[in-house]
């Protein structure tokens, strides 16, 4: 089998194809806190400095999207969420920080399950 | 009991314009871009006004404008810049059901908490402000006995502040007056989830201000924020919100070489331990309410106790009673002063509270109360509602680990003061933490032991200007509110001066 960590539905799959026209290649920062935290940052590719505190999660493949987007997050952060699988979908909302789908009055988040034995295996 | 008529019915204390445009220089413009976006109030989920969408050539307006009144403002004597807070705080309270109403339709708060804690505070702020600046002393240092080095604080000049909506006008004090007193000019962007209660404010004290030393961007982080945070005309930043967006800021900052204070949120622990429970009392009622303390402002707090450490001997008993005292949470109309706990801010949160109770369940935690969204019918129907949720797990879950920024507690056991520290301390954040017993050694200790910049004990959710806040660990840099704030809108000038008429001998 092969096993991701992260994945999109349909309506983030369109909204990427939408964001990547107006602003080129994307990259992806879970973000934890308080207020528009706690949910995915969407940003031009590059925009965000990741470093050694971060951990790569997985490069998304988007139809119509030339590059793959990579996703990111704390490594201390990963420590507590390591065990779940993560979907980014998009609700309609407001604001999310420096987030560059905020402006078309929607907002990604993240929707999580439990990784199965069979997953985790594959993916450590 | 009193219901106020919803802004935009007849008899309202309220009346929202239809719409608002940039504050800059005094005045209002119209965005350059000629763009505008809708704002919907949480508590029916319908709109009532439209905001100006900023851009980088408003913020640039907007610098320009603090730029030209930063250097006068700094200048006046600190007994003049005290008045002028004075006055704010007393137009304040002059329209305090005003604000309230308005602040609590724009985000969806119980106006009982807007009446007693966000706008009141919001005053007490400015008068603190006031007084600390008038008492505020520099520092001389005798080098020798000709030589004397005089340090005077001086402001930054044009600052940035980006404000989040959990407590629009509050949080926005919390910036705004230290920055004032301390004799800075702002640029400040309210929450595109909350634009709109700050006009309000601006409609009873911009005539009490000197034009350009407050200005207001609205718009999205993206297109407005980010150009203010960028900006090479502001010499600081001040930003409350997330963690990705606070390391983002701190970026953009080193590109300036400016100072950033950062308040991105927490975990908070709030420890029980077994003798809360050794009278059935006042103490022990209080105690009570600092559970439920959780629901407070919807759970969107960054200091929302939201993780909840019971000693074993007591559990059952405690958290029984607790579960019962939730129960009793009035959840409603926002505009009716009996309401406990009101509309989370917006659609988003909303889902994203949902969606962290479901990996909740999922993880297998155990829902004691609530756990779904709350139906309200009628106006209500279309706001957003959440009900107060206890959960009881295990400090590894995901729920005990990310803020939720929901009424959504999570809570677990221990046996020990050892393991209620370690537990306390296990989490990424370091912004409050509760604290309680009727023993004195064991609460001084464990306020001493946790890892947070505010450890509430015996009491939870007072903000009193005079008290510092402010994180550990991944919870920010900097502090807000007490004194100390002003030194994180100033810097040091230091004449070092001889009054010796000989030369220092080297040439």
């Amino acid at each position: 089998m092969t096993a991701n960590r992260v994945d999109l539905t349909e309506a983030a799959r369109a909204l990427l194809r939408k964001l990547s026209d107006q602003h080129g290649p994307l990259m992806f920062h879970q973000s934890g806190g308080c207020c528009d935290g706690s949910a995915p940052m969407c940003y031009p590719a590059g925009e965000f400095r990741t470093g050694n505190s971060d951990v790569h999660l997985g490069d998304l493949t988007v139809a119509g999207v030339p590059d793959p987007i990579a996703v990111w997050m704390s490594a201390a952060q990963f420590e507590y969420w390591k065990h779940t699988h993560l979907t980014i979908d998009v609700v309609s909302g407001r604001g999310s920080g420096f987030s560059l789908e905020a402006p078309e009055g929607v907002r990604f988040l993240i929707r999580s399950r439990l990784l199965t034995d069979e997953e985790l295996e594959h993916l450590t | 009991m009193t219901t106020y008529a919803a802004p935009g019915e007849a008899g309202s204390v309220v009346a929202f314009e239809s719409r608002y445009d940039h504050f800059i220089g005094g005045e209002y413009v119209a965005p350059a871009k000629g763009q505008y976006f809708e704002n919907p109030t949480p508590v029916t989920g319908k709109v009532f006004t439209e905001i100006a969408r900023g851009t980088a050539e408003d913020v640039d307006r907007a610098v320009a404008a603090a730029t030209g009144a930063a250097a006068a403002w700094g200048r006046t004597a600190p007994a003049e810049r005290a008045a002028v807070l004075n006055k704010i705080a007393d137009a304040m309270e002059a329209n305090l059901e005003k604000l309230a109403v308005a602040e609590s339709w724009e985000n969806g708060k119980p106006v009982r908490e807007t009446l007693a804690a966000d706008i009141p505070l919001a005053i007490d702020h400015f008068r603190y402000f006031a007084g600390a600046i008038r008492a505020q002393e520099g520092g001389i240092s005798q080098i020798d006995a000709d030589t004397v080095a005089y340090h005077f604080h001086e402001p930054l000049g044009v600052v940035g502040q980006i404000i989040p909506w959990n407590f629009p006008i509050l949080m926005a004090t919390w910036k705004l007056a230290p920055a004032l007193a301390a004799g800075n000019a702002v640029v400040l962007k309210p929450a595109e989830q909350t634009p709109a209660s700050i006009h309000v404010l601006l409609s009873v004290i911009a005539d009490l201000i000197p034009a350009g030393v407050v200005n207001v961007v609205n718009g999205f982080g993206v297109e407005a924020g980010k150009p203010l945070a960028q900006h090479p005309g502001i010499r600081k930043v001040a930003f409350t919100g997330e963690t990705t967006t606070g390391r983002l800021i701190m970026q953009y900052a080193s590109e300036n070489i400016i100072p950033v204070t950062l308040e991105l949120g927490g975990k908070s622990p709030n420890i029980f331990f077994a003798d809360v429970a050794s009278a059935n009392d006042a103490f022990y009622n209080k105690a009570q309410e600092g559970f439920a303390m959780f629901a407070l402002n919807q759970g969107e707090v960054c200091t929302c106790p939201s993780r909840a450490l019971v000693q074993s001997a007591i559990y059952d008993q405690f958290m029984g009673d607790a579960v019962k005292r939730v129960g009793k949470i009035k959840q409603g109309n926002p505009l009716d002063t009996d309401t406990m706990i009101g509309a989370q801010a917006s659609n988003d949160q909303f889902e994203k509270i949902l969606s962290y109770i479901d990996i909740g369940k999922q993880e297998g935690a155990k829902v004691l109360a609530g756990g779904e969204k709350a139906e309200l019918g009628g106006d209500l129907a279309g706001g957003f509602y959440i009900q107060p949720t206890v959960f009881e797990g295990d400090n590894k879950m995901r729920i005990f680990q990310e803020e939720i920024f929901g009424p959504v507690v999570s809570v677990t056991r221990f046996d020990d003061y050892d393991d209620a520290i370690k537990t306390a301390n296990d989490t990424l954040y370091g912004l409050g933490a509760g604290v309680w017993s009727r023993d004195g050694n064991t609460a001084f200790r464990a306020g001493r032991d946790i890892q947070a910049g505010r450890v509430w004990t015996n009491c939870y959710h007072a903000y009193p200007a005079h008290a510092a806040f402010g994180g550990y660990k991944q919870s920010g840099i900097g502090r807000e509110n007490h004194k100390m704030m002003l030194d994180h809108y100033q810097q040091t000038k230091n004449l070092l001066v001889s009054y010796s008429p000989d030369a220092q001998g080297f040439f």
